[in-house]
């Protein structure tokens, strides 16, 4: 950035959330739980047109262990809630959930004995995406409010603990 | 006008073939659940209907036999089309296997258990396929209500 | 929670499992089971003994859905069974419908669904090969095939006002005729995806890796794919040219000059060479399509079919009328029952419908294609090495929504 050159060997002061969160909120490990048609556009989105690794998220990890964002991507049904369930308590905290269509927001336009109606019954949700599927812009502007919300957050914030 | 297909069923099956039609041009037998694994061993061996093309079943509820299981045959050495029913009751809802003659009825047969609860006799390996374990009833069956849940795991709210 | 239940158990004698063997679990999150499906595997070290294939985590209950709205409603859902290639599930339940009723759509309409069949063909089989060489390491190539299927969504999204659902066949025509400059737009897209073809054709096909992980690998025996009622790639890598396209012609397909490309080994590098070979001959019917387009309507003339155009609604109190009913009712198809069965991205996609002569089906089924080939998984993945399921899976192009429905 041309700072280091100005700043020489001296120091800067900052907040620690700032610190911290700038650092989080720019390099998110996903977990991409794709079930569905939304992980078409969660392809495109992937590839070199729309290029989500711009925001710092382009790194898919397949261990919850690894992964900082579970991005549940298509309808959940009560099958497959278990694993769900399962691969979210297997993640550290901190760790962050989006809901990526309205299958996973809502069920979608499957309200029947199969599917789970939104997998906020299942687990926390941090940001929604509506549409069925979701365009590419609409992703990367979800992106870019969980990195909002990511920076409002606090090192005391009681989930941290 | 008569169809060589079914004119050849009826006189094969005399006793079995319950009725034949061909409405929109696909042919179709209706016969006995008896005579299917026999029915089908004929269509494959003598006809030449290589291909089981689909198997499921419906559910007539009101209506008794209650379900019919439908199959479709192909014949791709003739490019031909044949489609055999049989109404199943649902108080004794079992029919023949078919997985004996076509190793892909398994799944088949496998989800029309799993949706309507026909049991195939001397299927291999009958259990659910997209269900789950634990699941009540068969969701495809008339009397099953659309929106019933069964969940695995307690839903937060 | 879960109440085991004797009949629905597989019998995993663990007894059995002496000579070093053991059971591994795949998926059903797992990053080569793209959708969800789970894989118990009895491994004898690298080696796959047995093995199990679990389904049914995507099940939405499309059949039972459908049995409760109309005709016209089921369009959408129609989308999401082979969301890789929904137009042709579009043009399929749309046949069938049609086919139950006994009318024939205009000839525009029949040339506009086999060029969006075909657009639709193009991206499944650029979505398969992609995914499947991502899978097996090589990255470019999916960025050069999915930026081809980018171009082909846009041309998509022009056409029917969306990328990935559509929904854009209605029983009886279309929802929207061409834009004006189609043809040019189709010509600049096919020069780009060409490009991207023959670039990834040069980084795979005679690539020592991918060709080694491909070549003899899950391979099926023409006797056996017919067991398994295998039927697209999967059955024509084999050497059977089977194809509803030419076999049982629906629409205008009879019209086009095009081939049905065959293997001969049925593995996973002829399924791979069938796939590329086929969208080659899928732009060639597009472009002979936009080349013989005909004028003319794209609906059905009857209102009681399709909805008649806005201003005769508001003019006109016999399509107001038609208008409301087909809205609130649906078509309604006489009492009978139908089979239509079209060339799906993986092979034959049969709609199976039964009407009892009100506005919504009384029996909707579809014979999905990748059901019969994932239900020979377990065959093809059979003595193989572990790793080579992925190339095995990825090559038979299993798509959850029309797996499970």
């Amino acid at each position: 950035m041309g700072l280091e050159t100005v700043f020489g060997h001296s120091f800067l002061t900052t907040r620690l959330d700032e610190a911290v969160n700038w650092g989080r909120k720019y390099s998110f490990f996903q977990y991409p739980f794709v079930t569905a048609c939304c992980g078409m556009e969660y392809m495109s989105v992937f590839a070199s047109a729309y290029d989500i690794a711009r925001f710092g998220a382009e790194y898919p990890r397949f261990s919850p262990r690894q992964a900082d964002v579970l991005f549940v991507v298509g309808t959940v049904n009560e099958k497959l809630a278990p694993v769900l369930k399962r691969v979210y308590d297997q993640m550290c905290e901190p760790k962050w959930v989006v809901s990526f269509g309205v299958c996973a927001t809502s069920g979608g336009f499957y309200d029947n004995y199969a599917t789970v109606q939104g997998i906020d019954k299942i687990i926390p949700v941090d940001i929604y995406i509506p549409g069925c599927p979701p365009r590419p812009e609409a992703i990367l502007d979800a992106l870019i409010k969980l990195q909002e919300k990511v920076s409002r957050e606090s090192v005391l914030d009681r989930k941290y603990k | 006008m008569t169809n060589y297909l079914l004119e050849t069923f009826k006189a094969k099956f005399p006793d079995d073939v319950l009725d034949t039609h061909a409405f929109r041009g696909d042919e179709t037998v209706i016969l006995k659940k008896e005579a299917l694994l026999k029915a089908a061993a004929f269509l494959k061996d003598e006809l030449g209907f290589d291909f089981l093309m689909d198997l499921t079943a419906a559910d007539y509820l009101p209506r008794e036999p209650r379900f019919e299981l439908v199959c479709h045959f192909y014949s791709s050495k003739n490019n031909y089309r044949l489609r055999l029913k049989c109404p199943v009751a649902g108080t004794d809802a079992r029919v023949a296997s078919l997985t004996s003659l076509w190793t892909g009825a398994n799944w088949f047969e496998r989800e029309a258990y799993d949706m309507y609860g026909i049991k195939f006799e001397g299927h291999p390996d009958l259990r659910r396929i997209l269900m789950y374990d634990g699941f009540e009833g068969h969701p495809l069956r008339k009397d099953y209500p659309l929106k019933k849940r069964q969940p695995r795991i307690p839903h937060r709210e | 929670m879960e109440k085991k239940n004797a009949e629905t158990q597989k019998n995993w004698n663990l007894e059995t499992l002496e000579d070093g063997r053991m059971v591994l679990n795949m998926g059903p999150s797992h990053p080569a089971m793209h959708g969800i499906v789970r894989v118990l595997l009895t491994v004898q070290g690298e080696r796959v003994a047995d093995s199990d294939v679990e389904i049914g985590y995507l099940h939405r209950g499309f059949e039972k859905t459908c049995e409760n709205i109309t005709y016209n409603q089921c369009v959408p859902y129609t989308d999401r069974l082979n969301y890789v290639s929904p137009l042709i599930n579009n043009v399929g339940y749309a046949l069938a419908v049609e086919k139950l009723m006994g009318i024939e759509t205009p000839a525009r309409c029949q040339y506009i669904r086999v060029i969006m069949s075909e657009l639709s063909r193009l991206t499944d089989h650029l979505t398969c090969i992609g995914a499947n060489a991502m899978e097996l390491a090589a990255f470019t190539v999916y960025f050069y095939l999915i930026n081809a299927r980018e171009e082909i969504y846009r041309l998509t999204d022009a056409v029917a006002g969306g990328r990935v659902t559509p929904a854009y066949t209605r029983v009886g025509g279309l929802t929207r005729d061409l834009p004006p400059d189609f043809a040019r737009m189709t010509a600049e897209v096919f020069k780009k995806v060409r490009k991207n073809l023959s670039d990834a054709d040069k980084l795979l096909t005679r690539n020592r890796i991918f060709y080694d992980r491909l070549h003899n690998v899950g391979n099926i025996s023409k006797e056996d794919a017919i067991a398994f009622s295998f039927t697209g790639p999967a059955l024509r890598s084999t050497g059977i040219p089977l194809d509803v396209r030419k076999a049982t012609p629906y629409l205008v397909y009879d019209r086009f000059d095009f081939d049905i490309p065959v293997g001969s080994n049925g593995d996973n590098y002829d399924r791979y060479l069938v796939r590329l070979e086929e969208m080659k001959q899928s732009m060639r019917i597009v472009e002979q399509a936009l080349a013989q387009l005909p004028g003319g309507p794209i609906n059905h003339p009857d209102f009681n079919v399709i909805l008649p155009p806005k201003e005769e609604v508001a003019g006109n109190i016999e399509a107001l009328m038609a208008h409301f009913k087909l809205t609130f009712e649906g078509v309604k198809p006489p009492k009978g029952e139908v089979y239509q069965a079209v060339e799906g991205g993986n092979g034959e996609l049969g709609f199976y419908i039964v009407s009892d002569g009100t506005g919504s089906p009384w029996r909707l089924r579809v014979r999905p294609p990748c059901f019969a080939l994932t239900g020979g998984l377990s065959q093809m993945i059979k003595g193989g090495y572990i790793a080579d399921i992925v190339s095995t899976f990825g090559q038979i192009n299993m798509i959850g929504g029309e797996l499970e429905r």
